[in-house]
């Protein structure tokens, strides 16, 4: 049996540099009730929740339990978690409506970066024996990819400059970067502040709905014709930094290249790797990329990749795309690529 | 509103990995100044090496030595050295393919600036002067201009290999707990107990969180309880905590301070173990200059009926 799904509604937090006056429940809960508020539905009402954070940005174990709370989780509801990006979550939520074990599903995801040092963080989810001692930090990681692409000729310094400053001209409420932003000083060289995204805590949910289930809850509902993710090697050394064969083949089997797409949400936290993206996506000018500003300019980990689903779907929902595609990422150097195609219905 | 509590957090954890046979060698290797690499089937040499073969999840064990000179793959120049990065001055950060390899090793580069480094230049291992067996035993590479290094099979065994490593992970936070339970903690130094009601349920939640789990909404109106409670449920603790100065055994138990609808935790004293009971009335027992209750210890009352707790077991 295949059932079509949508994404019916989402709702996001404004990105923060600091939100250390509100827990993450505190935070997250304002984003719940407007998600839920655009379907009508009620926390009772949802058949499947999934969610996702991480336990090393909050620097506690098991952090998401706290979150529960705010979705009403008593009496026990059926529910998940992915540590990692909420586009992992509504992938398990998807799967579970494919499967028939629920109409609706709520995702979210959420996380706050300020309580940490986020270039540190990150460097816990590397290869332990090989990699992590030696503390290289995220930045730096997506610097060797940035010098990788410059040396073979795919992009430089001032197109990498005019990614972030496209990224920024975005009129994105939610975005904590916008506006005219200096390209900056080298933060590691080749990029500069300007090709880095801002560190900001924030948080996003959708809402899923299969068939007519989706139609009644959505004027114009973004149905998912496809998703898949794909990983690579977790070696640095062993991958081609310049390309993304496991964004290319998960965009394959999510069917992105069947038709072209209006519009691509690209979770690229570095302005180099929207030029990677670009290319293992075969995405031309044609395709309008990253109109609400995407990671460089508002990045809250473990929700970014989410919202672009979100985002996506949302212009979908407003009758601004017909068929748009969403990307997330996880991991150092594009690692991990989840992608997705979202299709309105004809108007 | 008052400022929210802030206080420092450090999480530090001594992950004790055991290695597998490819990364033993590898490891040990290092400690003898020798670079081992890994083969593929279908010929390539991966270094570092890894156990599976990334594209076709074969196991391999077929370890080769590989020079200790190579060459600079891609680069990043890192002005501002973060802690536990290898060097504590400027210097690049390099992927290299050493002399015999097909796969390239990321590590840092000591070079004076980054005009003095470039994709394609030739470098070489510089040792640590003490080796353990780790990634870190190579202190960094450096520029280097002589001739490629010999590469050679090697069997991968040594005297007294090491089998495992302490990978060190220190992380600094700075937590807040957040508007509700700063409110909570506060109210504590004041030898008061709050909770906050749910305006839907109008259940209230003590410690509070600033939100019901039942409704989903969030909670807001403060409301004071105890300082007096019931035992709802307890348990008798045999084991002595490390770093901790209570006698075994004690008992730590569920209580339903008055007016709240959530039983919050603490120990009970002034009473022997074997005494304590469902429905003992209690009430916090505070120490000098103590931001909460040490302990707590029986009213003298009469016990609570069942009916009036059971709710909150
Ligand atoms: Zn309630």
């Amino acid at each position: 049996m295949t059932r079509d799904i949508a994404v019916v509604a989402f709702a996001q937090s404004d990105t923060l540099r600091s939100t250390e006056e509100v827990s993450e429940v505190e935070m997250l809960m304002p984003v719940l009730h407007d998600v839920l508020a655009q379907t009508g539905l009620k926390t009772a009402d949802i058949g499947f929740t999934c969610s996702g954070s991480c336990d090393y940005l909050a620097g506690r174990a098991f952090s998401f339990t706290l979150a529960l709370d705010g979705v009403g989780a008593w009496p026990p509801i059926s529910e998940s978690h992915v540590e990692t990006d909420g586009a992992w979550a509504l992938y398990e939520a998807w799967t579970k409506l494919l499967s028939g074990d629920a109409d609706t599903a709520l995702v979210y995801s959420y996380g706050k970066s300020s309580p940490g040092s986020l270039r540190d963080v990150l460097t816990r989810q590397l290869d332990p024996y090989y990699v992590a001692p030696l503390w290289p930090d995220s930045v730096a990681l997506a610097a060797l990819q940035a010098q990788a692409l410059i040396d073979a000729g795919d992009t430089d310094e001032r197109e990498l400059a005019a990614i972030g400053a496209r990224s920024r001209s975005t009129d994105n409420p939610r975005a904590q970067l916008k506006g005219p932003v200096p390209q900056g000083d080298y933060l590691v060289r080749p990029l500069r502040t300007g090709d880095c995204p801002p560190i900001g805590d924030g948080a996003a949910a959708v809402v899923l709905a299969a068939g007519e289930r989706a139609r009644a809850l959505c004027e114009r509902p973004a149905w998912i014709r496809g998703i898949d993710h794909r990983i690579e090697a977790h070696s640095l050394g062993v991958r081609d930094l310049t390309d993304s064969p496991s964004t290319r083949l998960a965009a394959e089997r999510a069917g992105v290249f069947e038709r072209p797409v209006d519009t691509a949400e690209l979770h690229a936290p570095f302005s180099s790797q929207e030029v990677v993206l670009r290319k293992a996506l075969r995405l031309d000018d044609s395709t309008r990329v990253n109109p609400s500003g995407g990671a460089l300019a508002a990045n809250p980990m473990m929700a970014a990749g989410l919202a672009r689903i979100g985002e996506a779907a949302a212009r979908i929902h407003r009758g601004e795309s017909d068929r748009a595609l969403a990307h997330a990422t996880s991991g150092p150097c594009l690692q991990q690529n989840l992608v997705a195609v979202l299709e309105g219905d004809p108007r | 509103m008052p400022d929210v509590l802030k206080a420092p957090l450090v999480v530090e954890f001594p992950f004790t990995r055991s290695l597998g046979p490819v990364q033993s060698a590898f490891l040990t290797g290092l400690r003898e100044r020798v670079i081992l690499g890994v083969k593929t089937r279908d010929g390539r040499t991966l270094v570092p090496p890894v156990e599976y073969d990334p594209v076709t999840a074969e196991e391999i064990r077929d370890l080769v030595a590989v020079g200790v000179t190579g060459t600079v793959t891609t680069w990043a120049w890192n002005h501002a050295p973060r802690r536990g990065q290898p060097l504590d001055r400027p210097f690049a950060w390099v992927l290299v393919k050493l002399d015999g390899a097909d796969t390239a090793l990321l590590h840092a580069l000591d070079a004076p600036g980054p005009d003095a480094v470039r994709t394609g230049m030739r470098v070489r291992v510089r040792w640590a002067e003490e080796r353990t067996g780790a990634i870190t035993d190579i202190a960094c590479f450096e520029p280097y201009d002589g001739d490629d290094s010999e590469v050679a099979v090697h069997a991968g065994e040594f005297e007294d290999p090491v089998h495992g490593i302490v990978a060190q992970a220190r992380l600094d936070y700075t937590y807040s707990p957040g508007r509700a339970q700063t409110a909570y903690i506060n109210a504590l130094a004041e030898r008061r107990a709050v909770g906050e009601r749910c305006p839907s349920c109008r259940k209230v939640y003590v410690p509070p969180r600033g939100a019901c789990p039942t409704c989903g909404v969030a909670t807001a109106e403060q409301v004071e309880v105890g300082p007096s409670g019931t035992v709802t449920t307890f348990c008798i603790v045999n084991i002595k905590a490390k770093n901790l100065d209570i006698e075994v055994p004690y008992v730590y138990a569920h209580i339903a301070l008055d007016g709240a609808d959530l039983a919050l935790h603490g120990r009970i004293g002034g009473i022997p173990y074997d005494q304590v009971r469902m429905g003992l009335r209690v009430e916090p027992v505070w120490t000098e200059g103590g931001r909460y209750p040490d302990h707590y210890r029986p009213t003298g009352e009469p016990d609570a009926e069942y009916d009036t707790y059971k709710e909150l077991l």
